[in-house]
């Protein structure tokens, strides 16, 4: 008994003098950050594209965390002063939210680097996607995807097409959370022409008609709520169609084999933007981090690995260019780009603006209307 | 022997004090815990359910100016200056926050609180009531000024306003909300139902298995006590996603069915991502919690009472109902009390599973903490959660009454 205590003491010993020479003989720890983003195959090509070169080249570690969204977890980091974010990647609309409540820095939009072809960062960006709380990476759209072996004679092309039960029939997937796609979805397959869509949701009849457009496929519906899940449903055939983020379907198409196929008609642009956590210790750091990964080559780097296209336009020439093609599969990225011009003919604009304000509004409607 | 008397009483209370704080020493870490982790966050939630100071901090000129404003018509000038002058002064950080409170009383508020307070200060205009609704036309709306009196409150009832749906009108008089906006009083009975039914569904699949459990020879009835266990122990995940494999329309139940010819590809069931799936998921989950204590309970009863029923010639179906059944009446309220309880507050189960016909009051409560960030209204939302578990705990201990609930 003796012995066995013994030996329990001095092996616990043992491994606390192993931790303390460690600690001791540690060298001094690089800086480091904490990036924040999606996670799944997005946060690789981050990875890839940004994290790898940029701790290659400079004396820093990037640490990734993911999270699935919304701007909760920062407020809460924010207001309790224990911010161990640096940077996040948000969807647009948050980023607005978020630095409307001051949880983001300020960041300083001539420092960033300019194009390639010298342009300054200011013009060279796509329109909406820069802003001095937040620094768009890249624009990914929200698709209608269906499976190809449950449509083999005339296929469906058109938005309207996912509210046709009667030609097309079979579940439909839609996002459960967060109605702004969807909505604008609804009227633009209802008739309402894509550039005029968000003029149209903000009237209440518009509103209103977008709810009774999707009225009628309410019983048809399958929601989901993570990106992973339409790519999931389509395959265990849950669903004939669903809507989706578009890499996703890419990356089930390319990677998987899948017979999946994109409809482009009606597809709706969002961007995923950095910005920078109010209050961060690293800022100094992250900013660097930042301007780092959103100049010309890394951006289009990223489109490498996922087919979500750059947000400037010194980037997209350089996908555009014949040769470029997917880091491991050799397919030419161009023709999966939402921003390409064969996929982009009638692509719904939204007003970010416009969500940021009423987003809470329209989801206490829509929250009751999924409950009715 | 007549001094000693005395001091033996105080030595004797020393040593009893010692060993009271000793005691009270071992249980206090606990104590500090429960106060941390439990009592704590409740009393943040209660008060933050009804405490809204944002927008009252941020302008705290314009709600003395529209304290004594009658509501019937515009605020006058002076409410306009005190608001420009909050407008011109509040830092930044308060100012955005209290922008997006308000947002939640007045859609669009946040942005009209901010772009105004950028347009003041970028004029050198005298602000004045033309100013404002020349910058905004909504200032000169009276509809706005009702809802800024709304969110400058600091203690408020507005979230369980909301809660009940209801809302503020333009003359600040509670009215229903419009019906395409009416959820959580249907939301609530909803998960009343839900509870109810899972509840039933774990009493009647719980008490054959509990009985089989008692009845059986201790070490059988270890064994077969570890399959009961065994699901206990597992990921609530994933047994969450296990049932979305078994459940959903091309899954191994379905086309088990289908092989079996007793249902065609057209009418496959709809087992998942709806309240079906709801009740099958957390009946499975929860059944444990029924089956635990009715166990111990029935493990209690004395196998000797129903024999001598048996022996005084009641049949055997008779000798269960009247002498087993009122017997093991404790650990049948335990379950039901613990399983209703815990099926009231369930959320990742019917987010999984649920679609919309599942979806429970919990549901809510995360979607404004984690999503819309109404801190408040979620609060309101638990306190009324809460408030309807403890109402049933009184309920059921009148009833059953308090030495009739046994958990163990």
């Amino acid at each position: 008994m003796n012995r066995t205590v013994l030996i329990a003491a001095g092996a616990i010993l043992a491994v606390i003098a192993a931790g303390v020479v460690y600690l001791l003989t540690a060298t001094q720890p690089k800086p480091s950050i904490t990036v924040v983003s999606w996670g799944g195959a997005y946060l690789t090509s981050q990875i890839e594209a940004y994290h790898k070169p940029y701790m290659a080249t400079h004396e820093a570690i990037i640490t990734s965390e993911s999270y699935s969204g919304g701007i909760a977890l920062v407020k809460a980091q924010v207001e309790s002063g224990a911010v161990t974010w640096d940077v996040v990647d948000f969807e647009v609309a948050d980023a607005i939210r978020a630095c409307d409540e001051g949880l983001l820095e300020t960041i300083d939009l001539e420092s960033l680097p300019p194009g390639a072809d010298g342009k300054p960062a200011t013009e060279d960006f796509l329109k909406g996607s820069l802003d001095p709380c937040y620094v768009a990476t890249i624009v990914f759209s929200h698709i209608i995807a269906y499976d190809k072996s449950k449509f083999p004679t005339d296929p469906p092309t058109t938005a309207a097409a996912f509210f046709d039960l009667a030609t097309y029939p079979g579940k439909r997937g839609l996002r459960r959370q967060n109605p702004k796609s969807t909505l604008e979805l609804a009227l633009y397959a209802d008739g309402v022409p894509a550039n005029l869509v968000p003029e149209v949701l903000k009237t209440p009849e518009g509103l209103d008609r977008a709810f009774a457009k999707l009225d009628t496929i309410k019983q048809d519906v399958v929601w989901w709520q993570e990106g992973a899940q339409p790519v999931q449903l389509l395959a265990s055939g849950q669903v004939v169609m669903t809507t989706a983020y578009n890499g996703r379907i890419f990356d089930a198409v390319v990677g998987e084999g899948k017979p999946f196929a994109t409809i482009w008609d009606g597809q709706r642009f969002d961007l995923d933007v950095w910005g920078i956590v109010k209050g961060t210790k690293n800022k100094a750091l992250a900013l660097d981090f930042l301007k780092f990964s959103t100049d010309t080559q890394r951006l289009a780097d990223q489109a490498r690995y996922i087919a979500y296209a750059p947000a400037r336009a010194s980037s997209i020439k350089i996908i555009e260019e014949p040769g470029f093609t997917h880091a491991i599969k050799g397919v030419r990225m161009l023709e999966y780009m939402p921003t390409a011009p064969q996929n982009a003919f009638n692509s719904i604009t939204t007003d970010h603006r416009w969500w940021a304000d009423h987003q809470e509004e329209v989801e206490a409607r829509w929250n009751a209307w999924l409950a009715q | 022997m007549s001094t000693s008397g005395p001091t033996l009483a105080r030595q004797l209370g020393r040593a009893e004090a010692k060993a009271r704080l000793k005691s009270f020493g071992l249980v206090a870490p606990l104590l500090v815990f429960i106060l941390a982790s439990f009592a704590l966050p409740i009393a943040t939630l209660l008060v933050r359910s009804v405490h809204n100071p944002e927008v009252a901090a941020a302008l705290p000129a314009t709600a003395a100016a529209l304290q004594i404003w009658d509501g019937a018509r515009l605020p006058d000038e002076a409410a306009f200056g005190a608001l420009a002058q909050d407008l011109l002064t509040a830092p930044e950080d308060a100012l955005s926050r209290a922008a997006s409170r308000f947002n939640s009383d007045l859609p669009g508020g946040r942005a009209l609180l901010l772009l105004t307070a950028r347009a003041l200060k970028a004029s050198k205009d005298a602000p004045s009531r033309a100013r404002f609704v020349q910058i905004d036309p909504r200032w000169g709306e009276q509809q706005v000024w009702v809802q800024l009196g709304v969110a400058l409150e600091v203690w408020t009832a507005k979230n369980f306003v909301t809660a009940m749906d209801y809302r503020y009108d333009e003359n600040r008089a509670v009215v229903a909300q419009p019906r395409e906006k009416q959820l959580y009083v249907t939301l609530f009975l909803r998960t009343l139902w839900v509870a109810g039914a899972v509840t039933l569904l774990c009493l009647v699949l719980g008490y054959p298995l509990a009985y089989v459990l008692a009845q059986a020879p201790q070490r059988l009835s270890n064994i077969l006590m570890i399959f009961v266990l065994l699901p206990f122990w597992t990921s609530l995940i994933v047994r969450t996603t296990s049932w979305i494999v078994l459940l959903q329309d091309h899954g191994p139940i379905n086309d088990m069915l289908l092989a079996l010819g007793l249902i065609d590809d057209k009418s496959r069931l709809a087992l998942i991502y709806n309240a079906t799936g709801t009740l099958i998921a957390m009946t499975h989950i929860l059944l444990p919690f029924m089956v635990l204590p009715l166990y111990s309970v029935m493990r209690g009863i004395p196998p000797t009472l129903t024999r001598a029923a048996l022996s005084l010639g009641a049949p055997p179906f008779l000798a269960f109902l009247r002498v087993f059944l009122p017997l093991s009446v404790p650990g049948i309220a335990a379950g039901s009390l613990l399983v209703f309880i815990l099926a009231l507050g369930y959320y990742i189960t019917p987010a999984l599973v649920g679609g919309l016909s599942g979806e429970l009051y919990s549901n809510q409560i995360a979607f404004h903490m984690q999503s819309s960030l109404n801190w408040g209204l979620a609060s309101a939302l638990s306190v009324i959660l809460l408030s309807a578990v403890i109402g049933f705990y009184f309920v059921y201990m009148r009833i059953i009454g308090a030495e009739g609930l046994r958990l163990t």
